[in-house]
């Protein structure tokens, strides 16, 4: 490769010549940062100075580029020049927009500016320029587990979109519970009558579909490898083995109805006449139109009582805490299929909340136009008779009730199958994978066989930010098996994951990073020269990217990972490194800084902030004009996973007076991108004080703090706090 | 020819020596300065008011109505109905509206209606009288004929209940109706800003068998009048006017409060602000006496 | 009980969703009613119904046929129609309830002495001899409806009110004995009559 020369370009547009001395930078970028071409241009990002810098990398051979200007996060595609490594100051949102302009503070804000411009040239020095992952895979064939209806439309709409899909169904027949329903909650206007649940069509256009291949009564008994490259078993029941190559997985291995039995007082068990949902649905079924029939002595229904949130939204032992989210829609088909058949039938929907997704209100309307009777009750008990006896307490009466059935139905919940549990089952040894009848997927990876879990047992990476994707990159979750839902949302979950999944299959082709680095083309490298084998980044890795060998070394699945940095935060040894985001250009860039003597009442903060939420925070707050201290200097990380405590224990021995982490939310309603980059960072940092007693320094140097992303007052905020701080407490007394 | 014509429903309260008498003189000069004609129904009858359900039921209340479009189509059949009073407007349209909705209500009707040898289409548009100047006239007309701005009076807009719900004038909100404070302020007054009892119910009909529950509702609106330094109330509907004004003096004993605020219809401050004199504006009809308004009725 | 009470409880059997689907007016509406509680919520004069109306719909839909149609509550409504316009379902409130006290009162079981009750009788007599109201005849009327001395009683709490109505011109004195008559005042009285048979009939509560 060749040497690296620096280009530093010093813009002065949008005010920044105004407040600045941008000679004495261009001076300092020479002098001290070793750039080798350095300009200044009154508005660099428009066409003539992207052109001076395009110039200077064909024809001065520029390799790394240096861009004095706005934050990283503004004009990004402007700045894109491929083959250099480009490393951005920032100048407008860093220095000018959050500093007075007044006079006497003219040298304060010009000193901010020379460190930064200081810390932008020594970053480069420490960059490379990222030169691809050559570990990819091109296999583009999408695995799908589950031939339910999550799991058929994934399958239809990636062979639609041109990819060839393997569909493995652990039973002899496609179409899961859907295939066993009379009928469905309708999806199209009006909105007001059960409708075809149009299963059979499905599974006629997937046998006509030469790009899906269907293993029925199969399993899959191992998965290994990476995006683009998995190698997977698939068994069947007789017992034999085939292994595929594919791309990409999409897991919709759906959910299990809640054993009713585990709710003896409300007649399960007790009573023929007591079903479930899917009891009911097979007594439609078996009617076929004509009138249904109770279980116990064939006699036709002519009441019935639907009871809602069977075992579910409870706080009992052994009952669902949550809501299943169909239920409501599903009884009140239910009491049409007795309604449409004869509405002289008694057809009672007793429930504490309503809850009717997507277009439910009309369907529930239309229910209520047909005479079904909605009472807002919570049922204690079901006496079994020749006539069923739901007991109940009306709660807009506020009374105990009694409410006479030929037929109840129990509205239960789902349960996900989602494979093992790994935080509670023993992993097996590595290298020594056996299948395990409950997993799913039977992974071979180093943290375990299935996806990890979020919340109540179901395979999630975060409701609310990142639907679909798992813990697992290249592997994704679609239907109930992420979450309680309805036939509606699992095929639109369904669509979502196969192109999440297409997505993957090609960033990984590319040697490009999934979600939410999309597109990065670093990848993490290790000395293992140098490596303790201490597990660290093994154990670590959010993503389960990093397996081991057989002597205990980290194996990195490029493919796998998701450049958020945390196995090089976790590194004792400091032998994990990405080409251009490194222990190194991070920890050259804060000393860089000049730092002031202790006597000259200047003190300087470091702001190690998370790319994700925090720096935008302090973007957003340089918009709005929200001044903070000019004695801080910020270095946004990739997440606060990444950072490692040496850069903490560096920052102090050079004579910074506080530190200041911002990463995101962390715990069980976590923001972070990394899902547990933040936390793992808190826990590191919990040990800091142990290193500042060692150094004599007082523990509210350093602070780590939760940051969101709206967060624009706090997180200006938090940094003055800390400079406040400094002036009780006084200079770090460690400067030379 | 008057500038603008309509058949007129004044309604029983209207009445010479009723209730609202005094609405109806308001209005009468009111209309002379805006020049618009109203062709009284021959002959109308009672619209059954809100009242009228009880012992009345469905078909014999909206047959009362009925006859009263009927005899409007009958005189002039192609003007719009204008109501003045609330009950009337809403008694009306309510009726018109069910009528119109059902075959068989129709058919039933106009069955009915033989006895009395008429007939009964439907087709005119009922419409309260604030309307008719809101959306025919428009403010800034309305505006134009203003001799004695009302100036230095604040004024409580006091909606009620029957000119706002279930129909209410078109592009108001039930909760906060405007037009009311547009109108006051059109007339050069100050209309209060804040009045959360605007749309308060009076008590109705209930303000004669229910008494105490209504003076209750009534010392509300009043109250919350007061504190936000309103001099008089002004309101578009006869019931509202007649139940807020003539019991304060009820209540001042019963709640020990000391309650003196005139309430005038907007057509009354329409009246004295285009050059009425008190009688032409009626004021001699309020039995709390709108000083401030005959003051400005006086000057020259 | 009278016997309209008894035929209709016999033909409606225990189902008085359907009873009231059939013979109150925007009856069939109830079933709509989704027990959000936003008419109790907004009615003057809520806390004086003994059961508001979402209570009232539920009670119908439970089959509490006397608690309903015996209760007072219906009675309190004032007509302000708050309930209506707020009514995420767009029920017609004001009306069921209208239709529920008028439906009460025709089988005879209505609270006897709702003063409500007695003042729509009395009203509805008034306006339908002579076609439009006599607000004297009906307030005399109103005052004397507990007999002669509790009238005398009331009157002369309100000689303030009536003394002013007349002093404004607001009331006339000699309105006992002239006005606020219809000179198709027959005509009306025909047609209501006829309105009577032909809504007995369609509800089937004629003989």
């Amino acid at each position: 490769m060749a040497d690296t020369k620096i280009g530093a370009y010093i813009c002065k547009g949008c005010g920044i010549g105004e407040r600045l001395d941008t000679a004495q930078l261009a001076m300092i970028a020479q002098k001290e940062g070793k750039a080798q071409v350095v300009r200044e241009h009154e508005f660099l990002c428009n066409a003539s100075g992207v052109e001076l810098i395009r110039n200077d990398i064909a024809n001065e051979g520029v390799n790394h580029v240096v861009i004095a200007a706005c934050s990283r996060r503004a004009k990004a595609e402007t700045f894109n020049f491929e083959n250099v490594a480009i490393s951005r100051t920032n100048l407008r949102e860093g220095v000018i927009w959050i500093t007075p302009a007044d006079e006497d503070k003219k040298e304060l804000v010009q000193e901010m500016a020379a460190d930064y411009v200081r810390m932008g040239c020594a970053e480069s020095l420490k960059m490379q320029i990222p030169r691809t992952n050559p570990n990819v895979g091109h296999n583009k064939r999408i695995l799908v587990v589950g031939g339910g209806i999550s799991g058929m439309t994934a399958a239809i709409e990636a062979s639609k979109t041109g990819y060839d899909v393997l569909l493995v169904e652990k039973t002899g027949n496609l179409g899961g519970w859907a295939a066993r329903l009379h009928k469905r909650v309708p999806n199209r206007e009006p909105y007001a009558d059960p409708m075809d649940t149009g299963i059979a069509g499905l599974i006629k256009q997937i046998e006509s579909d030469k790009h899906i291949k269907v293993h029925l009564s199969s399993t899959i008994t191992k998965t290994s490898g990476a995006p683009g490259q998995f190698s997977v078993d698939i068994s069947t029941e007789s017992g034999s083995t085939a292994t595929e190559n594919v791309g990409g997985i999409i897991m919709a291995s759906g959910f299990t109805p809640y054993d009713m039995n585990k709710l003896p007082h409300l007649g399960a068990g007790k009573s023929k006449d007591v079903v479930d949902q899917l009891g009911l649905e097979a007594l439609a079924k078996a009617a076929n139109g004509g009138p249904i029939k109770r279980p116990s002595d064939g006699k036709e229904v002519k009441s019935v009582v639907f009871i809602q949130c069977a075992g579910q939204r409870s706080d009992k032992e052994g009952e669902l805490p949550y809501c299943s989210g169909h239920c409501c829609n599903t009884s009140i088909k239910q009491a049409m299929y007795f309604k449409d058949q004869n509405p002289n039938v008694d057809t009672v929907v007793m429930y504490t909340d309503l809850r009717t997704p997507g277009n439910g209100e009309d369907f529930y309307r239309s229910a209520q136009k047909k005479g079904v009777i909605f009472t807002k009750g919570v049922a204690s008990e079901v006496v079994p008779g020749a006539e069923l006896q739901v007991k109940f307490q009306d709660k807009i009466l506020n009374e105990d009730a009694v409410a006479k059935a030929d037929l109840v139905v129990l509205a239960t919940g789902q349960v996900a199958n989602s494979g093992v549990d790994i935080e509670t089952v023993p992993q097996d040894e590595p290298g020594k994978w056996a299948s395990n009848k409950q997993s799913v997927l039977n992974m071979s990876y180093r943290q375990g066989k299935d996806l990890p879990l979020l919340k109540h047992g179901f395979n999630d990476s975060h409701f609310i930010c990142f639907p679909y994707e798992t813990r697992r990159t290249g592997i994704y979750t679609a239907g109930p098996v992420r979450r309680p839902m309805d036939m509606v949302q699992a095929i639109e979950d369904a669509t979502g994951a196969a192109l999440k999944a297409i997505q993957a299959v090609e960033n990984a082709g590319l040697g490009r990073a999934a979600h939410p680095r999309s597109g990065d083309l670093s990848f993490p490298e290790f000395r293992r020269e140098g490596c303790t084998q201490c597990k660290r980044c093994t154990v670590e890795c959010p993503f389960g990217a990093i397996d081991e060998d057989e002597q205990r070394y980290p194996v990195f699945n490029e493919s796998r990972c998701r450049r958020c940095g945390t196995c090089m935060g976790a590194c004792p040894v400091r032998v994990i490194s990405f080409e251009n985001y490194s222990v190194d250009s991070v920890g050259y860039q804060l000393k860089a800084v000049d730092m002031p003597d202790q006597f000259s009442e200047k003190p300087r903060i470091l702001v190690l902030a998370c790319e994700n939420d925090a720096y935008p925070a302090l973007d957003m707050a340089a918009m709005n004009h929200i001044q903070y201290s000019a004695f801080t200097r910020v270095i946004p990380v990739r997440c606060l996973g990444s950072v490692n405590t040496i850069w903490v224990t560096d920052a102090l021995n050079s004579g910074y007076d506080g530190v200041v982490l911002m990463g995101c939310q962390k715990g069980e309603n976590y923001q972070c991108h990394f899902v547990k980059g933040s936390e793992l960072a808190h826990m590191r940092m919990s040990k800091i004080d142990d290193t500042l007693k060692q150094l004599s320094l007082e523990v509210e140097r350093v602070k780590t703090y939760e940051v969101a992303i709206t967060d624009i007052q706090r997180a200006p905020a938090l940094i003055n706090e800390m400079a406040e701080t400094i002036q009780k407490i006084g200079l770090s007394p460690l400067k030379f | 020819m008057a500038r603008k014509e309509y058949s007129f429903y004044p309604g029983c309260s209207s009445e010479r020596k009723a209730s609202a008498s005094n609405y109806m003189t308001s209005v009468e000069s009111m209309c002379k300065t805006l020049d618009i004609k109203l062709n009284e129904i021959p002959d109308w009858n009672c619209c059954a008011a809100s009242i009228g359900y009880a012992e009345g039921g469905e078909l014999p209340r909206h047959v009362m109505n009925a006859r009263n479009i009927a005899l409007s189509e009958k005189n002039v059949g192609n003007q719009d109905i204008v109501a003045t009073c609330a009950a009337c407007w809403l008694g009306a349209k309510e009726s018109q509206e069910r009528i119109n909705h059902s075959p068989t209500m129709l058919a039933d009707v106009n069955e009915i209606l033989k006895e009395a040898g008429l007939k009964y289409e439907g087709k005119q548009k009922i419409r309260h009288m604030v309307e008719v100047l809101i959306e025919d006239l428009g403010y800034e007309e309305l505006g134009k004929p203003v001799k004695k701005p009302l100036e230095g009076i604040k004024i409580a807009g006091y909606v009620g209940c029957q000119t706002n719900r279930p129909f209410g004038v078109d592009g108001e909100s039930f909760e906060n109706p405007k037009y009311l404070d547009k109108l006051t302020e059109t007339m050069g007054a100050q209309a209060l800003d804040k009045y959360e009892q605007k749309v308060t119910c009076c008590g109705g009909a209930l303000a004669f068998s229910e008494p105490e529950k209504s003076q209750a509702q009534i010392k509300k609106i009043i109250e919350s009048a007061y504190d936000h330094g309103a001099d008089m109330i002004v309101t578009p509907c006869p019931v509202c006017q007649m139940n807020v004004e003539v019991y304060q003096g009820q209540i001042n004993k019963k709640y020990g409060t000391k309650f003196k605020i005139p309430v005038v219809y907007y057509s009354q401050l329409m009246a004295v602000a285009y050059g009425a004199t008190a009688k032409e504006a009626a004021l001699d009809g309020n039995i709390i006496r709108a000083t401030q308004l005959e003051e400005i009725a006086a000057k020259k | 009980m009278s016997d309209l009470n008894t035929a209709m409880v016999e033909k409606y059997r225990n189902d008085f969703l359907k009873e009231v689907e059939a013979n109150v007016e925007q009856g069939n509406w109830v079933k709509m009613c989704m027990q959000c509680g936003v008419c109790s919520g907004s009615c003057p004069l809520g806390p004086a119904w003994e059961h508001p109306p979402q209570e009232i719909f539920m009670m119908i839909r439970a089959g509490k046929r006397d608690e309903v149609l015996k209760s007072e509550s219906m009675w309190m409504c004032t007509s302000c129609y708050n309930c209506i316009v707020r009514c995420p379902r767009e029920l017609p409130i004001t009306h069921i309830m209208h239709g529920l006290a008028n439906y009460a009162h025709r089988l005879g079981i209505a609270p006897k002495m709702n003063p409500t009750r007695r003042f729509a009788k009395m009203f509805w007599k008034n306006i339908s001899s002579a076609g439009r109201v006599n607000e004297l005849k009906l307030s005399v009327g109103l005052y004397f409806m507990d007999g002669f001395a509790s009238g005398i009683k009331k009157g002369l709490e309100m000689l303030p009110v009536g003394l002013g109505m007349l002093k404004t011109g607001r009331l006339n004195p000699f309105g006992l004995f002239s006005g606020g008559h219809c000179k198709g005042a027959g005509d009306i009285r025909k047609m209501i009559k006829k309105a009577k048979e032909i809504e007995d009939k369609r509800k089937g509560f004629a003989a």
